[in-house]
């Protein structure tokens, strides 16, 4: 079990390297997508205003304080990744995306396969820690389409953002899977055993 | 029968407020004996780093007085009315709303509520039948509680409801709850508080499970034939492996709480309402003259 520090934009090699059940804290730039911007991209078609070409993607939408002509994190946490689970494929492929950082994980084979096929991964951050999560937000560099608020596309600067565990890789092992199936045979047993 | 006054509803409003802000920042007393009794426990490598993080997370937001997490949640309140007083209800609602409204406002919480349809957000945390706000009554009390449950939508989202037959029994209750439990996966953020609802009509059940999570950790249905279920499903809960975060662990319950009704000879209605980790709530009293108390335990029929 490996500890890795990244900074983005993030490179294939960064990316194969890492192993399912590694930790990685990352440094630079996080950008952060959810249900209504990933809609507007894949569902209506309107491409994203930003590069989003080695990017780490965080699904949230943050608490906020507007001072000025800028936005103040308040609560940066992050949000139940399934719900964005189809459309992991189109950020890496089309856009290539290369972590998402999220949690409680994704299981659609396409998004394993994106993974393998295009070098990205699945990072898992501690859902619920937000408090612990914002102080390590120094920034949000860029908000776009903020009519989408508060699930704009958000551009936030981290540092030390972790820790996050590899969670499923670029090789084709997922943890929740493993993690699932062990859970199903036992359910059996307990089931089985009365 | 005290007729209560403005002053009662003025202050139902500030409680409200006060409620959802600290259900928000501040995790309860019992959660957080659990979530270390948990962290202790844990043997997993990652369950335990998990657990470790949870509780930097909750000292963290303690110290700097900010949200534990992002998720402000679907505002859900449980009024307890008290019988010695004579409450006008739509008043009581309309100053509840302005609470959460007034908490939004003056906290910038992020507004998490929208039209179902149109998906337009008015930006308050409230809307059409939000927050919700559930009534009951209080025999013998000159008070008014009033519990705060900010339901976070990672949690809210691993919601069943099934419709047993009879003949299914017991067997077919366990079932359905570690079925549920499993698809609810890591996707609510475990350790959870599973909220079971047994009994009754399909839409009491729902609410039966929901009002399971109002209770601290630690407490048991008074039935002690429920009592003895909530111990054996948490057992074979924590048999699943899920683990903190759904990565691997012996820890995938905190607790589970079942409050049950009687149903129809012909049913056998069960559900399940899955609470995070951070099992948010906050309770408050207030009096006819407008005091109020925030309470660190609301306890049923206390």
């Amino acid at each position: 079990m490996a500890t890795w520090r990244l900074t983005t934009p993030l490179t294939e090699a960064e990316i194969r390297q890492l192993q399912a059940g590694d930790l990685v804290f990352l440094d630079g730039r996080v950008v952060g997508v959810r249900d209504a911007n990933l809609i507007r991209i894949f569902d209506q078609g309107i491409e994203p205003p930003i590069d989003l070409s080695g990017a780490a993607v965080l699904h949230t939408a943050p608490n906020v304080r507007r001072e000025g002509d800028r936005y103040v994190p308040l609560s940066v946490g992050t949000t139940t990744s399934a719900r964005m689970d189809r459309f992991t494929w189109g950020l890496l492929e089309r856009y290539g995306v290369r972590a998402i950082i999220g949690k409680g994980g994704l299981y659609l084979p396409e998004s394993l396969q994106a993974f393998k096929q295009f070098g990205g991964c699945y990072l898992a951050i501690v859902g619920g820690a937000a408090a612990w999560q914002t102080l390590q937000t120094e920034a949000i560099e860029a908000v776009y389409w903020e009519d989408l608020m508060p699930e704009a596309l958000w551009v936030f600067r981290v540092r030390d953002l972790g820790p996050l565990f590899v969670a499923i890789d670029s090789h084709g092992r997922s943890l929740y899977a493993e993690v699932g199936a062990e859970a199903r045979r036992r359910l059996g047993q307990i089931l089985g055993g009365g | 029968m005290i007729v209560v006054g403005p002053e009662f509803y003025e202050a139902v409003e500030r409680v409200a407020a006060q409620a959802y802000v600290k259900a928000l920042i501040d995790v309860p007393a019992d959660v957080r004996g659990a979530l270390e009794a948990a962290r202790r426990r844990e043997t997993h490598p990652i369950g335990s780093q998990v657990l470790e993080l949870v509780a930097l997370n909750i000292r963290t937001a303690d110290e700097h007085q900010i949200l534990v997490c992002q998720d402000t949640g679907t505002p859900v309140y449980w009024a307890f009315i008290g019988s010695g007083l004579a409450v006008d209800g739509a008043r009581l609602e309309a100053a509840i709303r302005r609470g959460v409204e007034a908490a939004t406002r003056d906290h910038s919480l992020r507004s998490s509520i929208c039209h179902p349809i149109t998906r337009q957000n008015p930006q308050t945390n409230t809307g059409y039948r939000v927050p919700v706000v559930h009534f009951e009554f209080a025999a013998g009390a000159d008070y008014l509680d009033l519990v705060m449950l900010p339901k976070g939508s990672g949690s809210e989202n691993q919601s069943f409801l099934k419709m047993l037959s009879p003949a299914d029994g017991v067997a077919g209750i366990k079932r359905f709850i570690l079925e549920s439990v499993l698809e609810a996966g890591p996707k609510g953020c475990p350790p959870y508080i599973v909220g079971v609802g047994l009994g009754g009509s399909a839409d009491l059940c729902m609410v039966l499970a929901k009002r399971a999570l109002l209770r601290p950790i630690g407490s048991h249905n008074p039935d002690p034939a429920v009592a003895a279920l909530e111990v054996e499903l948490l057992e074979d809960v924590n048999r699943l492996g899920i683990g903190p975060q759904g990565l691997g662990g012996a820890v995938t319950a905190l607790a589970v709480h079942v409050e049950h009704a009687y149903t129809h000879i012909s049913q056998n209605p069960v559900a399940v309402n899955i609470q995070c980790w951070r099992g948010l709530r906050a309770a408050a009293r207030v009096y006819p003259d407008g005091r109020t108390e925030l309470l660190s335990q609301w306890q049923p029929g206390g």
